[in-house]
């Protein structure tokens, strides 16, 4: 429990391993510092990422969730993150029928030799994530209507 | 299963911030863990040795290393796993270095953090599965983007090796920036001299394809299996009759409305040109947006005149694909330049020195070309306006470079250097004149480049002013230099003849383009970006794809060349087996589950999804089914987060992994 204290709010990246994850790597070579309340998932391309990952991030007691991958026209994989991105522009508009504020959910383009913009974002959406409070509609569901598997 | 977590200090790079003992001892009460330990560096050698002995008593079969990135030591982990006798595929790296340690200052809180990420690694770990490598052929072809020294090095050396290489270059001739240039420094050899012979070499090589007036249009496939589709623009003449002979140069009218830009736009040339009278292959082009037949359709000189007809207005773009295995990118670089029209001018912020507005405030590269003995000056030097002998000349270093707000926050390199040669040059041809130069700092690490400074303040009587210049106008014939000198404190005037600004150099304006056609990372300049600065400097992300010279960073030419050379070894170190080994992580498709919708097949970029027929023993077709072709899948699972029914996974990034990952963070 000494976890929620320190971490709150609990925020989930999934990143692409090509630009994101290699920018996050180029934010520790550079000793820069942010917020550390992001647990980042490492995926191969943002075009991985299906949307029941999010909702599952939130069921599971994400405040946040946090989308980043290579920017436009610069994917590792051609066009994975064109596949991303209009999943995204679909997603979005059902985040409120789902109860989710869409301050709560942060896409983003971090290549892989951002590190400086990757900390700006992480920093920017966990303040954001912060003012949110905790996300607690999902946990509470889970409590009254799904037997713990 | 058995995990074994494996947490490594990393001297004091983790250990100072992530208390390791305790991430160790959390881990250790992780179900399905049975042994965990933390150990000062877990890649040296007792590392390692202590997973494989590990491995051995506790009968692991699966390991998490909570270590530094997996980009750095995923490798070392799964081998030293492999030798003991685990599928490689069953270690997972937690990035406790990186994503911890170096970005986080409280212990408590990093510390907390690096046992959440454990805790992911061991969750995902538990539902890998043994995998083994994908092996596919090598074509053993290069293709060299660029002829500029780094391209002409670099397919030099592959070639020598007795390897095929593709030269593709989009000006009508090899040579570059190089060709340009009139002394080299430190030594103030002849640059066309010695670079000559070598763009000659890469015409005769049996082993080299030159393709100049070319460009890259497509890039398909991957590490030693490219598929390149390559423009060969039409240069309106047959390269196959044509002998360089020159006539139609000489008699093409046009001579006036087109701009040389083998002179930096210092002189003009004809419509149907060569770049510069040395140039390889010494076949023209007709620039059709000056040539009168392409305008009117009445002029055809250089037809009538050509006694091997080999004038083809006709002619049409070529587009030709070829098989190859490794890339290397020589693209180059290009000056911070000034338009004749201040309007398309990139300097917006120097205004104030009046580029473009007076014409003898020159860039370097006109410098270079007034110096030069096949410059339109002969070697002379005359200021562009009058073709007076200037008396005394200004030049102002960092014209973009280090300079935040209005060009570039980083330095340019060779500018000091190429300062000091033009300073130099000039007083030793005109032995009356004044050479001042403006400067922030001096630069010229490298061998023998800061005794050729010294040489050039001392011996030559280069006047060197510590400052900026903030003012440049016109006054009878004279530009007023208007400058401070920051160590003796004190406001300076020059009436200079003519002002050389050593503007920064930039990556080429569609370098970024390229970048994507190609398929690998730039940075916010343009510049191409390599996979670890320090350990891999020659190699982008996407495999088999290497960098040499200008398009990585401002470098000159010692250090361009021995970038060739490097991309060039690593290659053919590519080269060096037949078949190549490649991550199992692609995708897989569960045949009883699929429908055959084929919405993956039509989001897969590498067309890597067939349509599979299930027939009964009869032969009768039961139904058709996705088919991944293991040799084209790359890996990237756009195909697995499409399928509605979800019977492709992606191995490796498969749901039940990343839910069990997710979960983790309760």
């Amino acid at each position: 429990m000494e976890n929620i204290k320190t971490q709150d709010p609990k925020i989930i990246a999934f990143v692409c391993n090509w630009c994101t994850y290699t920018g996050a790597d180029l934010a520790g070579t550079s000793r820069l510092k942010y917020q550390p309340n992001i647990r980042m998932i490492k995926l191969p391309c943002t075009g991985r990422i299906d949307p029941v990952f999010i909702i599952k991030a939130f069921e599971k007691g994400a405040d946040g969730v946090l989308v980043s991958g290579c920017h436009p026209g610069d994917c590792h994989y051609n066009a994975g993150n064109f596949h991303a991105r209009r999943r995204w522009m679909m997603f979005h508009k059902l985040l409120d029928y789902m109860g989710i504020d869409e301050n709560r959910l942060h896409f983003s383009w971090v290549s892989a030799s951002e590190g400086k913009k990757f900390v700006d974002v992480v920093n920017a959406f966990t303040n954001k994530v912060k003012t949110q409070g905790p996300f607690e509609k999902y946990a509470k569901i889970n409590k009254e209507f799904v037997i713990n598997e | 299963m058995k995990i074994g977590v494996f947490i490594c200090h990393c001297g004091e790079n983790i250990g100072r911030t992530v208390d390791c003992a305790r991430v160790s001892k959390a881990a250790g009460f992780f179900p399905g863990v049975v042994h965990s330990v933390d150990y000062k560096y877990m890649c040296s050698d007792p590392g390692q040795n202590l997973i494989k002995q590990a491995i051995k008593d506790f009968k692991l079969d699966g390991v998490v290393v909570g270590s530094c990135s997996p980009h750095m030591h995923e490798k070392t982990f799964r081998k030293a796993v492999a030798d003991a006798g685990v599928n490689p595929f069953l270690c997972e790296i937690a990035n406790l270095r990186e994503h911890v340690s170096w970005v986080h200052e409280d212990i408590d809180v990093a510390t907390d953090k690096a046992i959440d990420l454990i805790r992911f690694a061991v969750e995902k770990v538990k539902r890998n599965t043994p995998l083994t490598t994908i092996k596919v052929p090598v074509t053993k072809r290069t293709l060299v983007i660029g002829g500029g020294i780094s391209g002409i090095q670099a397919a030099l050396d592959v070639a020598n090796a007795g390897y095929e290489v593709v030269l593709v270059e989009k000006e009508p001739s090899i040579g570059g920036h190089m060709s340009q240039l009139s002394e080299t420094f430190p030594t103030l050899d002849c640059s066309q001299c010695i670079l000559t012979p070598r763009m000659v070499e890469v015409y005769q090589h049996p082993k080299i394809k030159l393709l100049t007036y070319s460009e890259v249009e497509k890039v398909e496939g991957f590490i030693g299996n490219f598929k390149v589709t390559i423009r060969k623009k039409a240069r309106y003449v047959d390269d196959t009759k044509c002998t360089g002979c020159g006539d139609c140069m000489q008699k093409c009218p046009i001579k006036k409305k087109a701009l040389s830009e083998f002179d930096e736009q210092l002189t003009t040339r004809s419509a149907i040109y060569v770049p510069f009278p040395q140039a390889v292959p010494n076949i023209p082009v007709i620039d059709t947006s000056v040539c009168t037949y392409f305008k009117t359709g009445k002029c055809s000189m250089c037809k009538k005149v050509c006694g091997r007809d080999a004038i083809f207005f006709e002619q049409e773009d070529q587009m030709l694909t070829e098989e190859i295995g490794a890339i290397i990118m020589a693209t180059g670089y290009k000056l911070y330049t000034i338009d004749k029209k201040p309007e398309d001018s990139e300097i917006k912020g120097y205004g104030e020195y009046g580029y473009g507005k007076y014409k003898d405030v020159i860039d370097g590269l006109q410098f270079e070309r007034i110096a030069s003995a096949s410059g339109p000056t002969s070697g002379e030097f005359m200021r562009p306006s009058d073709g007076k002998t200037p008396k005394k000349i200004v030049f102002i270093q960092c014209v973009g470079s280090r300079d935040e707000s209005k060009g570039f926050s980083y330095c340019s390199k060779i500018c000091c250097m190429y300062t000091a040669k033009h300073a130099m040059l000039y007083k030793h041809k005109v032995h009356d004149g004044e050479a001042y130069v403006f400067y922030m700092d001096i630069r010229s690490g490298g061998k023998m480049y800061e005794e050729f400074v010294r040489r050039a303040i001392e011996e030559d009587g280069v006047k060197y002013i510590r400052g900026r210049v903030s003012r440049i106008y016109e006054e009878d014939g004279k530009y007023i230099v208007k400058g401070e000198d920051t160590l003796a404190g004190v406001p300076i005037t020059i009436d200079a003849d003519m002002v050389v600004l050593a503007t920064a150099m930039v990556a080429q304006p569609d370098a970024s383009k390229l970048a994507q056609t190609v398929g690998i990372p730039y940075d916010k300049y343009g510049y191409f970006v390599e996979v670890h600065p320090k350990l891999r400097p020659v190699e982008s992300s996407s495999g088999g794809i290497f960098l040499a010279g200008a398009c990585h960073s401002p470098r000159d030419i010692p250090d361009s060349v021995a970038m060739a050379s490097a991309a060039a070894a690593k290659a053919m170190v590519l080269f060096g087996s037949d078949m190549l080994e490649r991550e199992p992580t692609i995708a897989l498709v569960n045949e009883n589950l699929c429908a055959g919708c084929f919405y993956c097949k039509k989001v897969c970029a590498y067309n890597a999804i067939e349509i599979k027929q299930i027939k009964d023993k009869q032969g009768n077709l039961i139904k058709e089914v996705a088919f991944v072709n293991s040799g084209l899948c790359q890996g990237c699972g756009t195909c697995n987060a499409t399928c509605p029914s979800k019977s492709i996974e992606l191995i490796g990034y498969t749901d039940e992994q990343i839910y069990a990952e997710i979960s983790a963070l309760m």
